[in-house]
């Protein structure tokens, strides 16, 4: 049996290292059974929905669409003007900007509302880490306002499912087919290309060709992984298959619009060889099967292991814990919430030293915890986001975020953390015990050194901040 | 610890939505005065930078078949020779180049050939022969091997890889800082002392936040209601971003203690689909960095003379337009150096043409440079690092890898 101090430790563990931290109360009632705990939150139902009632992906498609056909027309209208001198409110692009703004943050906050309240805090950091492996980025136009549906559609429902299924659910989805320039690959030896390549006014090297971007990005990044044994030539076969898996347009109907379709037209007829395997002709099924056998292959999973040890326990997780997982992954055929048990089982995932520094969105949303609030509008989160590297929903690359801490503590980092600590800590800590937020939010976890600064400091501002800023609260 | 101008630092932030960020190292003075003054700058264009587009080779006869309606006019390119032109978004540089003190290496590449963004990122900040060869970046162990005490700085919100390793990197970035408790730095400080990651990170941010009001004197501040609207509003406040970054580096490096090495990093050159031509969305990128290197050589004023700059990628781009506008992950591209330390000269490195029998692997322009090459020439020639050093610590295993000699 394990001792009181060790069921509080684990406690401790469980809520900030596995969850998004603690809020006032929670290390109490978890220090019950840790564990049960954390197994409790796994269900079949997948991850919490930010929004009971949210604007789908296809309609923002569509928005966006009407919005790009307005402006060429009013392009058209003033032929030679560069736009120049319009005033900014009536200005089609910032007008557009702004609406596509407004779309994303009521999504992001929203999120953000959901991790800094959930009572299942691992479940939201499982979700999270999903939507991170599957980027969308809304650093393009055309995907800005359609990361937050991405998130619900595609990843949500099932990260305690299949992997299979994740993996076809998000490579489907309109916004994984934009962000990856998919929806516009064309087989060059499709009727479609043919048809471009006979147009009256064809332009050589105008339509009717490939786009590799997504095929690879699905190998090197969300499957096998880069060393995973595939060619250039297996992403050139791959991207083949895909092609025909698109967006609906404008034009089509609104079954179609802004949603997944498979262009029969565009698809390259033939059978087609990735990773040794050959695969018959079968239309959109053809790239469904590659997938298929991209999610099965163990590649995927000695990859995929490695990346779920790395964000919950190390830069460098303890291969002992990778196997574990690798076998768990195997042994059920990649079911997500086996390996997820798999992980809380694991004695390696529960070591007293944290080993994890914490993203800046893991710093912010873990300090509303601890106070036992939720942030309030965009404009407290979306700034120091900004400022500290991580835009709300715009990863630089299909990589995602990175999940190191030479990243993210660099000195300038930690100076900005500092700043926003000190900002928020004098809006929030009049009406606070410091002592006791230290308590709760750490737990077992606090240090007497943070202990004692935290009870000399000057002010309850101070006091707040210095928590905030401890070595055990930048980690997890 | 002095507090920088907020309503400037406020501005300046918004370079943080066009992609730029950057890494400084510095080192303290150095030991011989003219050794101390030398100054590198590296500008890493991530995303798989199109060589074909920055200096389009509108001489050879492939160029225009290969690349349809995304191939720069030859009438619009800016000339630099019977092959080659300029980007016509890249006038800053040309002038540069009309002047001797700007170069191209159209053919170079990196030692990885797997067209990966973060496999060749990797290969190309940590200098390793492949990937994983090394787990710190060269700029650092190239600090490291040169004599005196270094000083490291960073700028911008992440850590680069080319700038980690044990030589200490400082890191700054546009952004505002708040009035604070004068106490709590003291009290972190005391908190963190025995903390590997944070205590020696905070100790150089304090001191960085120290310089980086006199790094901004003399910055005249964006003014984004001046840039009037639309998408020309919108590049034209890109701009002025990026040439402030630029003459806030030079500001750094100004100083008596400032940064003599500096990295920067800028996004956005995956350009898969849509890429337009002497217009259109890589035009726009080339426009940015095009104010950044301006900004540097405005900002540096008599210090240019002492001045190298690299700019290079992870790795080219197709040498067809591809299905959508285009183009896809290739193998070589285009290095550009600048600087009033360079000596005047032709293209460097051979051109392999654009013949279908000449392409890497029938699709990229063939890489007839090692990227580490041209490194290992800079460092040396410019900044007096040994051979020895350049082939076994700061390339590991490059010996077989000539430095190009004779850029300054």
């Amino acid at each position: 049996m394990a001792s009181p101090s060790d069921t509080d430790l684990q406690a401790a563990i469980a809520v900030t290292r596995f969850g998004l931290g603690a809020r006032p109360g929670e290390l109490a009632e978890v220090a019950k059974d840790p564990k049960g705990w954390l197994r409790a939150q796994i269900r079949p139902a997948g991850a919490d929905q930010p929004q009971a009632d949210p604007a789908t992906a296809a309609q923002r498609i569509a928005d966006f669409r009407v919005y790009q056909q307005d402006r060429r027309a009013m392009r058209r209208g003033m032929a030679g003007d560069d736009g120049g001198d319009t005033p900014p409110d009536r200005d089609p692009v910032r007008i557009a900007a702004r609406m596509l703004r407004e779309g994303a943050a009521v999504d992001f906050l929203a999120r953000a509302q959901l991790a800094a309240t959930t009572p299942a805090g691992f479940r939201e950091r499982w979700a999270l880490f999903w939507a991170n492996h599957f980027t969308v980025s809304g650093v393009k136009l055309v995907t800005a306002s359609v990361v937050g549906p991405f998130e619900q559609e595609a990843i949500r429902p099932r990260v305690f499912g299949r992997f299979e299924d994740l993996l076809i659910s998000s490579t489907m989805h309109p916004g994984m087919l934009l962000y990856l320039d998919q929806a516009q690959s064309v087989g060059p030896g499709s009727p479609a290309a043919g048809y471009l390549r006979r147009r009256p006014n064809a332009v050589p090297g105008v339509g009717g060709g490939l786009n590799e971007n997504l095929a690879r990005e699905i190998l090197e990044l969300h499957t096998v992984g880069v060393d995973g044994g595939y060619s250039q030539a297996d992403v050139t076969e791959f991207a083949r298959a895909l092609t025909g898996w698109s967006v609906g347009g404008l034009r089509e109907a609104e079954a179609r619009r802004g949603r997944f379709v498979f262009r029969v037209a565009a698809h390259e007829p033939g059978s087609r060889s990735v990773m040794g395997k050959t695969y018959a002709p079968d239309e959109a099924m053809q790239a469904g099967a590659i997938l298929k056998d991209l999610a099965a292959h163990p590649a995927t999973a000695r990859h995929l292991s490695r990346k779920i040890a790395r964000h919950f326990t190390a830069d460098e997780p303890s291969p002992a814990l990778v196997a574990r997982l690798e076998k768990a992954w195997l042994g059920s055929g990649g079911d997500l919430a086996v390996v997820a048990r798999a992980l809380i089982e694991a004695p390696e995932a529960w070591d007293p030293t944290p080993a994890k520094f914490k993203t800046p969105y893991e710093f912010l949303i873990s300090s509303w915890r601890a106070i036992g609030g939720q942030p309030g509008a965009i404009e407290h989160l979306a700034p120091p986001l900004n400022a500290l590297g991580q835009r709300a929903f715009s990863p630089p690359s299909p990589k995602g975020w990175d999940d190191v801490a030479l990243t993210w503590a660099a000195p300038d980092a930690i100076i900005k953390r500092m700043t926003w600590a000190e900002g928020f800590s004098a809006v929030v800590a009049a009406d606070l015990d410091p002592n006791a937020v230290a308590a709760g939010a750490l737990g077992a976890r606090l240090s007497p050194a943070v202990r004692k600064a935290v009870a000399r400091a000057e002010s309850r501002e101070e006091a707040l901040s210095v928590l905030l800023m401890s070595p055990e609260f930048q980690r997890r | 610890m002095t507090r920088p101008d907020l309503s400037r630092r406020g501005l300046l932030a918004a370079a943080g939505g066009f992609g730029l960020s950057i890494g400084f190292m510095g080192r303290a003075a150095h030991a011989d005065s003219t050794m101390a003054r030398k100054k590198f700058v590296t500008v890493i264009a991530r995303g798989g930078m199109d060589g074909l587009s920055v200096s389009p080779p509108i001489g050879d006869p492939d160029y225009a078949g290969l690349r349809g309606r995304i191939a720069i006019p030859a009438d619009q390119a800016l000339k630099l020779d019977g092959t080659f032109g300029l980007h016509p978004a890249l006038a800053g540089v040309h002038a540069l180049a009309l002047k001797g003190q700007a170069r191209i290496a159209p053919a170079i590449a990196s030692s990885d050939r797997a067209r990966s963004h973060f496999e060749a990122q990797d290969v190309l900040e940590s200098g390793g022969a492949t990937v994983y060869g090394a787990t710190s970046g060269f700029l650092n162990r190239a600090l490291e091997a040169m004599p005196g005490r270094v000083e490291a700085l960073s700028v911008g919100a992440t850590a680069p890889l080319i700038l980690r390793g044990k030589a200490p990197a400082g890191s700054w970035s546009p952004g505002a800082a708040g009035e604070g408790s004068p106490r709590l730095p003291a009290i972190l400080t005391d908190l963190y002392a025995s903390d590997p990651l944070l205590g020696p990170a905070f100790a150089r941010g304090l001191q960085t936040e120290a310089m980086a009001a006199t790094a901004m004197q003399g910055v005249p501040a964006p003014t984004p209601a001046a840039m009037g609207g639309g998408v020309q509003g919108f590049v034209r406040q890109g701009q002025a971003a990026a040439r402030s970054i630029g003459q806030t580096v030079a500001g750094f490096m100004r100083q008596a203690n400032g940064p003599q090495v500096v990295a920067i990093s800028v996004d956005g050159w995956d350009t898969h689909a849509n890429q337009g031509a002497a217009q259109g969305q890589l035009a726009t990128r080339l426009l940015y960095l095009d104010a950044l290197l301006t900004g540097l050589h405005d900002g540096l004023a008599a210090d240019w003379r002492d001045t190298v700059v690299v700019v290079a990628t992870e790795f080219g781009r197709t040498a067809r337009i591809n299905g959508t506008g285009g183009t896809d992950h290739g193998t070589g591209s285009t290095a550009l150096l600048l600087g009033g330390a360079l000596k005047p000269g032709g293209v460097i490195g051979d051109w392999p043409t654009l013949k279908a029998g000449a392409l890497f692997e029938g699709r990229d322009t063939r890489p007839t440079l090692d990227l580490r090459g041209l490194f290992k020439g800079v460092l040396g020639d410019h900044l007096g690092l040994d051979r020895a050093a350049l082939d076994r610590t700061v390339f590991p295993d490059s010996a077989g890898v000539e430095p190009v000699r004779g850029l300054v």
